[in-house]
């Protein structure tokens, strides 16, 4: 058959994909896992990895088992969701408005989880689950807000684009705002919650995320055939059978708690969502969103980063943030660049 | 005056539409005869793609009903519909990086679920599609690199492999030459008459309506001023009326059609 996919057919039923977003999807899968469990086993302690396995197994040695499972396990697992989450919200906002720049940094919800997040801080000096609360509030009402302010017989790419970007520049003079009002201690905390960290990440950051995951991922991924079918425009996909509007709608709130739960767990990580997409769509060469391809990008490249963010300065650990942001920067440029070059900017 | 148009399967009651505040038609009733090529004309903003739309429902009627087969376009489950009734948009966007057998394939949708991706009957729709509109031989080649005209018949046979009984076309030789408009015409004529569909087009060019319809429709401001066959119905009269164009009606050589000739600029000085 022509073409770039390929069937499988039992009876009545058949199944259709392309074999090189699978083969990304199966390597990148692969690669996330073995970072995750070299991140596990380094540290002050280190394991070799099939200690770590053994550890996470239940086989292991009892004084692994408290540094595996209740320290660095939950660390990198909320690392895992966290890349996972940005990766497929990043996708979904980049194929809703046809604008490899449409990531969640851009269009002003990572700067709304901010604002919720620094709120809490500055105003109420809450704990962490109050500040994790706070940012997925933040998220949301962004999220709302935008949507709200950017419908006009329906949304388009470009008008929420740029809602977005207008609204991310009035939360980031609010979060400046905040920050002055902030006591010295408080703003270093802010401060480090604003670079986006995995530090100190227990289950109780890691559970309420994969939560969110598990009940969302069904309803994005399900999206995914149509979804594709909307990058040929409104009228196509409506004349395919594509309810439009509910369909954008459900996968725009998707995306916006995907990045909500996502900042709750770890702060506002930079350029996951802009990068793990473009990244996974070059590789796949496939059209369409790349949904699966771009949550396992987006989960290994977390992962990465942050085991690099661990690493990379004897004696210092890097917020991953930081990592994720010199990185997906340079990226962005990149991105930016050969675009031009390309005439399609 | 041509007859008023036999019972068809897609016609509109009482349409009135509007974009916002601003109200295109009102009270408008149009039928699309079964197997006819219907052909909507009109001066610039006088509704014609507004009216289009409404008929495939891409915009919800302010008041009255779209009706297909006596049921609201509206209240249809939206795939349902799809199986239908067909549009070719007067743009579309290809995704980078896609074949024309992949997007052509994308056409099956409304036929296709989450465990039925890819039949043998929509593999060999898919095939039937290309080669129907000279494409099969481009099946593994990049959308982005093709021609208009190329481009153009792809989206044709993406529209014909969603196997509607009917098939509207919004202005579907728009920006392309004028080998490749009649090319795309004479494309539609084949599907018409080979393939029995009902096709409703939009066309701004008055002499290519007259010569490919058979069944016209004449609009302005909002209201069907005249329709039926195009040997009927168009006049230097119902020129003059609709476009505010003085010409002369003459007998087209190569079809025997009506041919629109403009009046020449000395005289209309007078």
């Amino acid at each position: 058959m022509s073409g770039t996919l390929r069937t499988a057919r039992w009876g009545r039923y058949s199944l259709r994909w392309h074999p090189r977003a699978l083969a990304v999807v199966a390597v990148c899968t692969v690669l996330a896992l073995a970072v995750a469990v070299v991140a596990v086993g380094s540290g002050e302690y280190p394991l070799p990895p099939a200690d770590v396995l053994r550890t996470i197994a239940g086989q292991g040695h009892p004084a692994d088992a408290f540094v595996v499972n209740d320290v660095r396990l939950p660390r990198v697992v909320t690392g895992l969701l966290v890349g996972a989450a940005l990766g497929t919200a990043g996708a979904l906002f980049q194929s809703l408005t046809r604008n490899p720049l449409g990531s969640p940094d851009v269009l002003g919800f990572t700067q709304g989880a901010a604002t919720g997040a620094l709120a809490v801080i500055v105003l109420a000096g809450g704990s962490s689950l109050a500040l994790a609360g706070g940012a997925a509030l933040g998220g949301l009402l962004t999220g709302a807000l935008i949507y709200a302010l950017a419908w006009r017989q329906g949304v388009h790419g470009y008008r929420l684009v740029l809602i977005g970007i207008g609204v991310m520049a009035v939360l980031t003079g609010v979060n400046g705002y905040l920050l002055t009002r902030a006591q010295i201690t408080e703003a270093g905390r802010a401060v480090l919650w604003l670079t986006g960290s995995l530090d100190g990440r227990g289950w109780d950051s890691a559970l309420p995320l994969l939560a969110v995951l598990v009940a969302l991922l069904p309803l994005a991924l399900g999206g995914g055939r149509a979804l594709r079918l909307l990058e040929m425009g409104d009228d196509a996909a409506a004349a395919l059978g594509v309810r439009v509007e509910r369909l954008r709608l459900t996968l725009l709130a998707a995306a916006v708690l995907l990045t909500a739960a996502a900042a709750a767990a770890a702060g506002p990580v930079s350029f996951v969502a802009l990068t793990a997409p473009q990244l996974a769509r070059r590789l796949t060469r496939a059209p369409g969103a790349n949904l699966l391809p771009s949550l396992c990008v987006g989960a290994a490249l977390l992962v990465g980063a942050d085991l690099l963010a661990q690493h990379a300065v004897t004696g210092r650990v890097l917020p991953v943030g930081v990592v994720t942001g010199l990185v997906g920067g340079a990226y962005l440029v990149w991105l930016l660049a050969t675009e031009r070059r390309a005439g399609r900017i | 005056m041509g007859g008023p148009p036999t019972t068809g399967r897609l016609h509109g009651e009482g349409l009135t539409l509007a974009y916002d505040q601003r109200v295109i038609a009102a009270g408008l009733d149009v039928a699309v005869p079964d197997g006819s090529f219907t052909v909507i004309v009109g001066p610039n903003a006088c509704g014609k793609s507004t009216l289009l739309r409404a008929l495939a429902r891409m915009l919800r009627p302010r008041a009255g009903h779209v009706l297909l087969d006596g049921h609201d376009l509206h209240t249809r489950p939206a795939k349902q519909v799809a199986r239908t009734l067909g549009l070719l948009p007067q743009s579309s966007i290809a995704p980078d990086g896609i074949t024309v057998a992949d997007l052509v394939a994308r056409g099956r949708y409304p036929h296709q679920g989450l465990l039925r991706q890819w039949s043998r009957d929509d593999e060999r729709i898919v095939a039937e599609s290309m080669a129907a509109t000279g494409v099969a031989a481009l099946a593994d080649r990049f959308v982005d690199e093709l021609s208009g005209g190329q481009r153009q018949r792809v989206w044709i046979a993406m529209a014909i492999a969603q196997r509607t009984p009917i098939l509207l076309l919004d202005e579907p030789t728009t920006y392309l030459d004028i080998q490749h408009q009649i090319d795309v015409l004479d494309l539609c004529a084949e599907l018409h008459e080979e393939q029995g569909r009902t096709l409703v087009a939009v066309l701004h060019d008055l002499n290519h309506a007259a010569r490919y319809a058979t069944h016209l429709i004449a609009l302005r401001e909002g209201r069907i001023v005249a329709e039926g066959a195009p040997g009927d119905i168009v006049t230097a009269a119902l020129v003059e009326e609709v476009f505010g164009l003085r010409c002369q009606v003459i007998d087209d050589p190569e079809t025997g059609t009506p041919l629109v000739v403009p009046a020449a600029r000395r005289r209309t000085a007078v």
